[in-house]
């Protein structure tokens, strides 16, 4: 876009969302955090360097429409601080975690149901909804600051985690558009924090790193955990940097962490004979967090006092005194979160019940020192040259709030090391000099610089290949499923604005019907070829996906009527996958879907 | 190499690039800049609420992150000082909290406590105080016993029509 001024970068996170903004055109600017207008109190509001992603579904009687007021207009939803607040004290009317639920694949993403156990007045909605309203509101703040410079004439950089599957890149993207930001390119999360490093490094990266490095990202936020590899290679005579691997969706992060320690407290008070109340129990995690930061402040600190205030007016009668001791802390983070396991214990599963109530599929496993080291194991054929059991990082970037805590960030590289030590490897470098709270907008901000053509680009391409499903043509045993094959449709590392060739395959459809098709992602298979056909798989090297369907439209064809067409898929500019259905002699296209509606197996 | 972009709409709106913004944002923030830190023309007054409902809003403030009315009007009579102490963290951690993030707090001195320090003739009486043994007209000699505090700003929320300022602390009713 000519007449941008400014590259933006927007990270829609779990629990916050941070704006940053980097003036185009001018050399050594840096990319700075835009104050974002919120209701902080009913009838009061302030810009703060973060929007908390939560949305407050508000009953009038308790909050007076002109009390929730923006600048830009009425609203029947309130984000931001208020919404937090509020929202602990009467869950019913809040929206959390919206983000979580847009990757859900076994529900309709668009249908409203947030929050889950909605107050009776409450109209609930989508999580492709909350995530609206959030960039809405990022839009119109904008607005107010800079009339003369819309947010929909900027470069904007929108980061997704880079464990998204396409259909909730689709939805963000989908979100973005009817934002008015139908321009926003999708730059992965940890990608974003590495852009960042590069940005407060300048020219002094180089001096950093040199090829043959890998960087693992780690980045654990309030709620997730994002895992990268990239690596360094030489390319025309210079760094080059390319992302070679993600890890899995987990969704495990600091709230996890303020939780667990709070259950501890309580069940300490318990054996004391006190029986907290569930308001009791969040004012505990919120002290819990607090205590936490000061233990890992002060390593002298045996102890740090938690006071839950009472909700009368009599504070120093009514309030309830507790401690977190560096025991506790150390019992519970360090050896809950992050025990020091070898490179080869297996992350636990243990077998789900039946869930009676919908709910986030949270990581089963607390464990993220197993959890890396599963991913880094999957990716043992990540680097090319490499024979050990898992892809040895010589460098490591820590990114998210959790990664504040220099306990839990030394306990982790330790851990590594030791694995990187019994396989005679060099232990990892860590890079720093980046903010963990603020590094994924920085850098998503600095990134529109990049393409703008100024500094250094992470290549990646896509970080899965994909595949449909197709019944094998031998004879259906009786009592068991049709026998799947899959067959690839886009390989690995496909870059932006490239497309394949469409496939050999021909599939018969039926204009007027919809057809659905398995979906599959790999991250590991980077030799399949679109064409591939893949009779048998290890286990766990394809992961199904949400269902894709077709439908076509009956444009000067009969309904009912066979037509015959090759599945092409391609990245566009943004970064989205787009599969599309086209007929033989290449005249028609049609969209092929991705299933938000979940209705996979 | 350019100014911090938000940084500066936040601070000293005086150098602001752009007016429109400038007067939005001073609605919007309200911000007063007092005392003589920003050395600067004098950012036009907001045209904002009466200054007695910015005091009440402050103590809104300090009282909902801080709980200071509540501590203030309890009677101590019958608490042990562990009981205090618990409630006075509340406190600390509270007022800490809203004094941070709306105060641009900064010792006047820029002396240590118990060192030397020597005031010209002529000093501002209103930033230094003397006390002691006071005749003359200077320079004066003498050692920092406080280090005094100035605000160079401070900024409090917007607030929208139909906020009563009055109200410190609405009454709680669980339904």
């Amino acid at each position: 876009m000519s007449q941008a001024k400014y590259a933006v970068g927007i990270d829609l996170g779990t629990t916050h969302c941070v704006v940053a903004a980097l003036e185009l055109g001018e050399p050594g600017a840096s990319p700075e955090l835009f104050p974002i207008i919120q209701l902080v109190a009913p009838g009061q509001l302030e810009a703060r360097d973060a929007l908390p992603s939560f949305l407050y579904l508000p009953n009038d009687n308790e909050l007076a429409p002109e009390l929730r007021r923006l600048p830009w207009g009425d609203s029947a939803a309130v984000c931001g601080q208020l919404a937090r607040e509020r929202g602990a004290k009467s869950p019913n009317r809040l929206v959390s975690s919206a983000k979580s639920w847009l990757c859900h694949g076994q529900l309709d993403r668009r249908a409203g149901l947030l929050p889950l156990q909605a107050a009776e007045d409450v109209i609930p909605i989508s999580p492709y909804d909350a995530s609206l309203h959030y960039l809405n509101h990022l839009v119109a703040a904008w607005q107010e600051f800079y009339p003369e410079a819309p947010l929909a004439e900027q470069q904007i950089t929108l980061t997704v985690p880079a464990s998204f599957d396409p259909s909730a890149r689709e939805l963000t993207a989908e979100a973005a558009r009817a934002a008015g930001l139908g321009h926003a390119t999708l730059l992965e999360e940890p990608q974003a924090a590495l852009y960042h490093w590069l940005a407060v490094h300048a020219e002094q990266w180089r001096e950093q790193v040199q090829v043959g490095d890998c960087i693992l990202v780690v980045d654990v936020g309030g709620g997730t955990t994002d895992l990268s590899l990239i690596s360094v290679r030489q390319q025309d005579g210079a760094l080059a940097l390319e992302r070679i691997a993600v890890g899995e969706h987990l969704l495990l992060g600091g709230d996890n962490m303020d939780l667990a320690l709070a259950n501890v407290i309580r069940m300490k008070l318990a054996q004391q004979g006190t029986q907290l109340q569930p308001w009791q129990i969040l004012a505990l995690a919120h002290g819990c967090r607090q205590a936490k930061e000061q233990l890992f402040a002060e390593a002298s600190l045996e102890r740090a006092p938690i006071v839950v205030p009472s909700r009368s007016s009599s504070l120093i009668g009514g309030s309830l005194r507790t401690e977190l001791t560096r025991a506790e802390i150390e019992a519970v983070l360090l050896e809950g979160f992050f025990p020091a396991v070898a490179v080869t214990d297996p992350v636990q599963q243990r077998p789900r019940a039946a869930l009676t109530t919908l709910s986030l599929p949270y990581a089963q496993d607390a464990a993220i020192t197993r959890h890396l080291a599963a991913f880094l194991t999957r990716q043992r054929e990540a680097l090319p040259g490499q024979g050990g059991q898992f892809v040895h990082p010589t460098a490591v970037l820590f990114n998210g709030g959790v990664m504040k805590a220099a306990p839990l960030v030394e306990r982790l590289e330790s851990v590594l090391n030791g694995w990187l030590a019994a396989e005679g490897a060099p232990p990892v470098r860590r890079l720093t000099g980046t903010d963990p709270d603020q590094a994924v907008a920085r850098g998503a901000a600095y990134y529109g610089g990049v393409r703008a053509g100024q500094g250094i680009r992470i290549r990646g391409g896509t970080a899965c290949s994909y595949y449909v499903g197709i019944e094998s043509a031998l004879p259906t045993v009786p009592g068991l499923p049709p026998m799947m094959q899959a067959l690839c449709i886009a390989p690995f590392g496909m870059e932006e604005g490239s497309a394949c060739a469409p496939s050999e395959a021909v599939f018969a459809l039926v204009v007027g019907e919809p057809v659905r098709f398995h979906f599959y992602s790999s991250t590991v298979r980077r030799e399949d070829v679109p064409g591939s056909l893949l009779e048998f798989w290890a286990e766990g090297a394809l992961d199904e996906l949400p269902l894709i369907e077709a439908l076509l439209s009956a444009e000067g064809r009969q309904p009912g009527e066979l037509v015959q067409v090759r599945l092409q898929a391609a990245i566009d500019e943004l970064g989205t996958l787009l599969l599309e259905a086209v007929s033989l002699d290449g005249s028609q296209r049609w969209k092929v879907q991705f299933d938000t509606r979940g209705q996979a197996c | 190499m350019s100014v911090s972009l938000f940084g500066r709409l936040r601070l000293s709106l005086h150098v602001l690039f752009n007016a429109q913004a400038a007067q939005r944002l001073l609605a919007s923030q309200a911000v007063a800049t007092v005392a003589e830190a920003v050395p600067v023309e004098p950012a036009p007054v907001a045209p904002a609420a009466p200054q007695i409902d910015r005091a009440l809003q402050l103590l809104a403030l300090l009282q909902q992150e801080g709980r200071l009315l509540d501590f203030i009007q309890e009677d101590l009579t019958g608490f042990d000082d562990a009981q205090i102490g618990a409630a006075a963290r509340v406190v600390h951690q509270g007022l800490g909290k809203v004094i941070r993030e709306h105060v641009t707090l900064a010792p006047v001195a820029q002396v240590s406590e118990g060192q030397a320090i020597s005031l010209p003739a002529g000093f501002d009486s209103q930033r230094y105080r003397l006390v002691g043994n006071v005749s003359g007209q200077g320079p004066f000699n003498g050692t920092l016993l406080h280090k005094g505090w100035q605000a160079s700003a401070i900024q409090l929320p917007q607030t929208l029509p139909g906020y009563d300022a009055s109200v410190l602390a609405p009454a709680e009713v669980e339904v």
